[in-house]
């Protein structure tokens, strides 16, 4: 179970979405974002939907692992949805009883709004499903690096969440030895409400912190003794390269990007 | 370019700003190059203490500490000597910076500002010279205590060092990691020279050194070949520390009247020395 931990939703098959490079990645993913809430019509959903679709495909990411980002944004989806319904003015009534009035403008707005958020959440599942946290963590880095000029620590971040990453696995190996121990002892984890649940937490995370900052120390001294010295005149091993097919990449959201625009004014 | 690779200690004290009584009080030493020196003591003896001030790590609080002609007082020289004196610690979860094994290999490197062609070669001889090539590209938390600290040692490695400081590495691993890591570094030892100065307090991996340095309350108490210093059981004992078992048995045998020879470190050597004396018929 702990084991893919640290993949995250990352989905590791090679792919030629796979392959691009993660800054391209990462601007594409904003230009989609951007695409999305442009799109004015019920067209130009159709235009992203395929598009989602198409980069699904050549990433060789089933539909239905997009999909499952969405799970736990159910609940604000069906609202939106819901209060766009119910609260939208409109003219062509369609059900009236009681309080509630289902108009067809309502109803259209409604379904929308909440494609809206499942195209911006599916849009950006595609980029974590596609890129590794480590590369993304490397895409941000790059990509900030010329914030340095403002003294915004992108080195720093990016060494942040790369040992974040690798210290999860770590630390919840710790966590199931520290509740092991602790229901040997008699601690239980599982009974009682909510209040005493949490208060039965408290002999686990006091134990996990002061571990966690022990490692801390241990591997900021590691660090230093192997020469770290924050980000200035460092070299990488990963060198990030723009190939062709980032450009084809680009070529193809420009095409969506102005296609979605076109729609927006003739449509 | 400085050639001298020795690391010397001159009358060297250091004292926690918390702590009433010094953790080393003017020790001195010199290590050779390409020694393999065995620093042995019990918890709080102060060992610890003195792998930090090889490094670096620690600024003495009176005397000097020379790691290949660096002093280590000079803030400017503090990255030049810790490429030359690498250091492994005891837990080997908490000195792996990277989420792959090369990439971990390659911290030290990058940090050194090495450039990336000339990384990938040194990394990959690097990690054949710990054998473990073929866990490139796994991720550490896959890999055994032992495995982990071969990692470690890949590390510093890459980073071409004189000097290797293991504090303590194998005080966490199971009895086959520790045999997997110790012989590694003592081929490391043989093979590239690389002078090692191996803090412990198990008695087995001391008897392997060239010289055994024997720290207590901050100050070195014994130092000589292992045979020397584990000869003097009583004196060993007298600080709480244990001699290997064979030569705690010859000890006894001596006191009982049998001429032994002096030295015994194992089993082979006491058998070889009890048969010459009583040879079987």
């Amino acid at each position: 179970m702990l084991n893919n931990i640290t993949m995250g939703q990352y989905y590791p098959v090679d792919s030629r979405v796979h392959r691009l490079d993660p800054r391209i990645k990462l601007i594409l993913t904003i230009v989609f974002i951007v695409a999305v809430f442009m799109a004015k019509t019920f067209a130009g959903y159709a235009l992203i939907l395929g598009f989602v679709w198409l980069t699904s495909r050549l990433a060789n990411v089933p539909f239905r692992m997009l999909l499952r980002g969405l799970k736990p944004l159910r609940l604000i989806i069906i609202l939106t949805f819901l209060l766009n319904l119910f609260f939208t003015a409109g003219d062509t009534l369609w059900v009236e009883f009681w309080i509630i009035r289902i108009t067809k403008e309502g109803f259209l707005q409604a379904a929308f709004y909440s494609l809206r958020l499942v195209f911006l959440v599916i849009g950006t599942s595609l980029l974590t499903l596609t890129t590794s946290p480590v590369s993304l963590s490397d895409g941000i880095e790059l990509l900030l690096t010329p914030l340095k000029k403002i003294h915004f620590p992108a080195h720093e971040l990016a060494m942040m969440m790369t040992i974040a990453l690798r210290f999860i696995p770590t630390l919840l190996e710790e966590t199931d030895k520290i509740m092991k121990a602790q229901m040997a002892r008699g601690a239980d984890f599982e009974s009682g409400n909510l209040i005493s649940r949490a208060k039965a937490m408290v002999p686990l995370l006091v134990p996990l912190f002061v571990s966690a900052f022990r490692r801390a120390g241990d591997l900021a001294m590691a660090m230093e003794s192997r020469c770290y010295h924050g980000g200035d005149g460092r070299t990488r091993l990963r060198v990030l390269k723009i190939t062709k097919n980032d450009w084809i990449a680009c070529g193809v959201m420009a095409a969506l990007l102005a296609l979605i625009i076109l729609e927006g004014i003739f449509l | 370019m400085r050639s001298d690779s020795r690391v010397q200690l001159n009358n060297v004290s250091y004292s926690y700003e918390e702590q009433a009584s010094p953790a080393l009080s003017g020790v001195s030493a010199v290590i050779q190059p390409g020694e393999f020196v065995a620093v042995l003591g019990h918890n709080g003896s102060g060992k610890s203490t003195l792998a930090k001030l090889l490094n670096a790590l620690y600024i003495p609080t009176e005397g000097n500490v020379v790691v290949c002609g660096y002093n280590t007082r000079e803030e400017k020289l503090v990255w030049e000597i810790r490429r030359r004196a690498g250091m492994i610690f005891q837990n080997p979860d908490n000195q792996i910076v990277a989420t792959v094994v090369k990439e971990d290999v390659a911290f030290g490197l990058e940090n050194l500002g090495v450039p990336t062609e000339e990384m990938i070669p040194r990394i990959e001889s690097a990690l054949s010279a710990v054998r473990m090539s073929a866990c490139a590209d796994k991720a550490p938390h896959m890999l055994s205590g032992g495995q982990k600290q071969r990692v470690a040692i890949a590390g510093i490695l890459a980073m071409e060092p004189s000097v290797i400081i293991a504090d303590e590495a194998t005080a966490m691993l199971d009895p086959s990691g520790r045999k997997e890591v110790l012989e590694t570094i003592r081929s490391l030892n043989r093979q590239k020279g690389i002078t090692v100065v191996w803090i412990t307090h198990f008695m087995e991996e001391a008897a392997l050194a060239d010289r055994v340095l024997v720290v207590t309350d901050g100050v070195i108490r014994l130092s000589g070949t292992p045979a020397e210093v584990f000869d003097r059981v009583d004196e060993m004992r007298e600080m709480h520390l244990d001699v290997p078992h064979m030569t705690a048995l010859a000890g006894e045998l001596r006191e009982a009247g049998m001429p032994l020879r002096p030295g015994i470190l194992t089993v082979e050597e006491l058998a070889e020395e009890v048969e010459n004396l009583c040879p079987l018929k």
